[in-house]
């Protein structure tokens, strides 16, 4: 498969009052047409400052891409949408249209005070030059695809009146409403009940394929990755410390990180064990230690680990870790 | 059907909240949080109550604490420290104990938050919130106070020197730390347990949930253990109860539970959840709509709109709670025609 969007080297970081909050700190990942790319890491791991680097919505200040590249594959062409304006015509066209995202909490994504159907239509009128009826008709057509019962009627009700499944139904159908070519899901079900969850990832994986559209998934949840992604790659403080197909992350993990993660959750579908938890927390992002991020709660840390950052590569064909276990 | 060593019993509980409007607040309805509710939790076990979000389960853990008053029904906790000393334990009705019990009934039973970041005061220090039920109840005062804590402090995995610090400068699973240090200061029997994971991440929930099994091994404490993640609740539970719109539709012992589910909702819900494991392809249930509202719940049985079993005696008759024999009940007319899925192991 041909690559969508390529981002090499990013670096995106905070300028803060108290110091430098370095969020992205030298990224590198691909995202492959039509395939699901799985980003998991615990909440201030920088996944979601990603993803809103590629949108182009970091705020500026604090905010800033201080390294790096995001290239963007259409059509033959690449673009390079970090020296893009975040504001100009040309990123406009492209955020919504052919790269999109859905939220974490459909409520506070939502405008309350308008209906859906005008919020969805308004996507399809900017970015589709279509006139207001069509608009309305492509809106039903989507709140259909994504099986909100009574389109007709539902199009014009307002967030409040759904359900928060439904919201984040909404949200999907609007995110899809442009075709877009990728779709960032941010995520997308943590907010919903695991009924509903279930349906939620049963849709998007269906119109995924239906559309022909590319993922990036951000999540915590093991769970959901598992389930729903080709590739993945895992963060921690910033940077990736493990990457490749789902399968070889899940039954070949290299990084202690990882494999950390793998022990201390429960599942299912094994017996009942002791868990094995990763000691410590995570550090403070303004005290980021100097050598691997992960060394103070690293179970096979050694010298080296403490005083220099191991780098990212292959460490088989096809898989990436960062730690010096690999050296 | 309770036998010697149950802790606590709950009869027949219903929580029913009014719903107001208009300018005089007039009552126009009723949300049935919980609706006739009948279990038991035997003294050292951890008994898991699980579901969705408004099916009750937070509202159960709060009114056997009585930090909500019940519509109807009792809560009968069988107290050691009560009795006198002829008897092995005092049986108290929680919700109908007088002011002078009820407090001393707070000794016994304590609770640990979902939020660990709104259920400390952000003024006190450490030791202060910890010590400070120790002071209300007249435990211990002074240095002996002081010597509690820093054991207590130790004994959840905190510093002594902690005590003077205030919670803002602990991250969230050490903060659920100084919660649980809280709720067992006083020596407690019970601990209900609302979520106290959910809110911590990933890899701190692991250290909590061993932290809360040494506790339970260590102090002999019985756990009510609330949550909507029912992998946490198969890995720390002896017991499990599933709610379903204020009803407990089934409850068993935690590996018959999964093994041999008989309620369909248990089956949807086991299915539902994703496994971490990319190559486990066991095909999911999926639920049709939402979870109905319990102002206005659906006749017969409340899950019969969502269920693909469904006949026409769920629409109409409102199944009941009912023993299948060893400790299984369910609240299901279909239970024992039904071949259900149990969880596949991967």
């Amino acid at each position: 498969m041909a690559p969508l969007i390529e981002v090499r080297g990013l670096k995106t970081y905070f300028y803060t009052d108290d110091g430098v909050v370095r969020a992205v700190d030298g990224v590198d990942f691909t995202i492959e047409q039509e395939k699901t790319l799985g980003v998991v890491g615990e909440s201030g791991c920088g996944k979601s400052v990603t993803a809103l680097s590629i949108m182009g919505l970091i705020q500026t200040p604090p905010g800033k891409i201080e390294a790096g590249e995001i290239l963007y594959h259409r059509n033959g062409n690449v673009t390079e949408l970090t020296n893009l304006d975040p504001k100009g015509k040309e990123y406009r066209s492209i955020r919504g249209n052919e790269i999109a995202m859905i939220f974490q909490e459909p409520m506070t994504s939502l405008n309350p005070v308008y209906t859906i159907g005008n919020q969805i239509m308004e996507a399809i009128i900017l970015h589709q030059k279509v006139g207001k009826k069509e608009a309305r008709k492509r809106a039903v057509a989507m709140l259909e695809a994504v099986g909100i019962p009574l389109p007709r009627q539902r199009i014009d009700e307002y967030p409040h009146q759904l359900s928060g499944g439904m919201r984040q139904r909404a949200m999907i159908a609007m995110a899809l409403s442009c075709n877009p070519s990728l779709l960032i899901a941010d995520e997308p079900t943590t907010a919903l009940d695991v009924t509903i969850e279930a349906q939620v990832l049963t849709l998007m994986h269906d119109l995924r394929k239906e559309f022909k559209t590319a993922m990036m998934l951000i999540t915590h949840d093991l769970g959901v990755i598992a389930s729903m992604a080709d590739d993945v790659v895992v963060m921690y403080l910033g940077k990736i410390v493990e990457g490749s197909t789902v399968r070889n992350v899940f039954h070949h993990t290299k990084h202690p990180y990882t494999q950390g993660l793998m022990s201390s959750i429960p599942s299912l579908a094994t017996k009942r064990h002791r868990l094995v938890p990763i000691e410590g927390v995570v550090p403070d992002p303004f005290e980021v230690p100097a050598g691997c991020g992960f060394e103070p709660r690293c179970p096979q840390s050694m010298g080296i680990c403490k005083r220099e950052t191991p780098p990212l590569k292959e460490v088989v064909p096809g898989h990436r870790a960062a730690c010096w276990l690999y050296e | 059907m309770a036998s010697d060593n149950v802790l606590l019993e709950v009869k027949n509980l219903k929580k029913y909240f009014p719903v107001r409007k208009g300018i005089l607040r007039r009552v126009v309805a009723h949300v049935k949080a919980v609706d006739d509710v009948d279990l038991y939790i035997k003294e050292g076990e951890t008994f898991g109550l699980v579901g969705e979000s408004g099916c009750g389960k937070t509202t159960i853990g709060r009114t056997i604490l009585r930090l909500i008053e019940p519509t109807a029904g009792g809560v009968i906790f069988r107290s050691k420290r009560l009795a006198n000393s002829s008897e092995q334990y005092r049986e108290v009705d929680v919700t109908a104990a007088s002011p002078k019990v009820m407090k001393a009934l707070r000794r016994d039973m304590q609770i640990i938050f979902q939020d660990p970041y709104s259920s400390l005061n952000p003024r006190m220090t450490v030791g202060a919130i910890v010590g400070e039920p120790l002071l209300v109840h007249g435990v211990a005062r002074g240095s002996e106070r002081e010597d509690r804590v820093r054991h207590l402090l130790g004994a959840v995995g905190l510093k002594p020197d902690h005590m003077k610090r205030y919670p803002h400068e602990f991250s969230g699973g050490q903060r659920q730390r100084i919660g649980i240090a809280r709720a067992l200061a006083l020596e407690p029997q019970l601990i209900v347990a609302d979520e106290p994971i959910s809110a911590l991440d990933v890899s701190i929930q692991a250290q909590v949930l061993n932290l809360l099994e040494d506790l339970q091994d260590e102090f002999g404490l019985t756990y009510l253990f609330i949550a909507h993640n029912l992998s946490v609740v198969k890995h720390i539970s002896d017991r499990v109860a599933v709610m379903y719109l204020g009803r407990i539709v089934e409850l068993a012992r935690t590996e018959e539970l999964f093994d041999n589910p008989k309620h369909p909702y248990t089956e949807a819900l086991m299915s539902a959840v994703p496994v971490p494991d990319p190559d486990y392809s066991a095909e999911r249930i999926i639920l049709k709509g939402d979870v109905p509202s319990p102002v206005n719940p659906p006749s017969g049985c409340y899950f019969h709109p969502r269920c693909r079993y469904a006949r026409e005696v769920c629409k109409t008759e409102t199944p009941v709670y009912r023993h299948l024999g060893g400790e299984h009940f369910v609240t299901c007319h279909l239970a024992d025609s039904l071949n259900l899925r149990p969880v596949r192991k991967g």
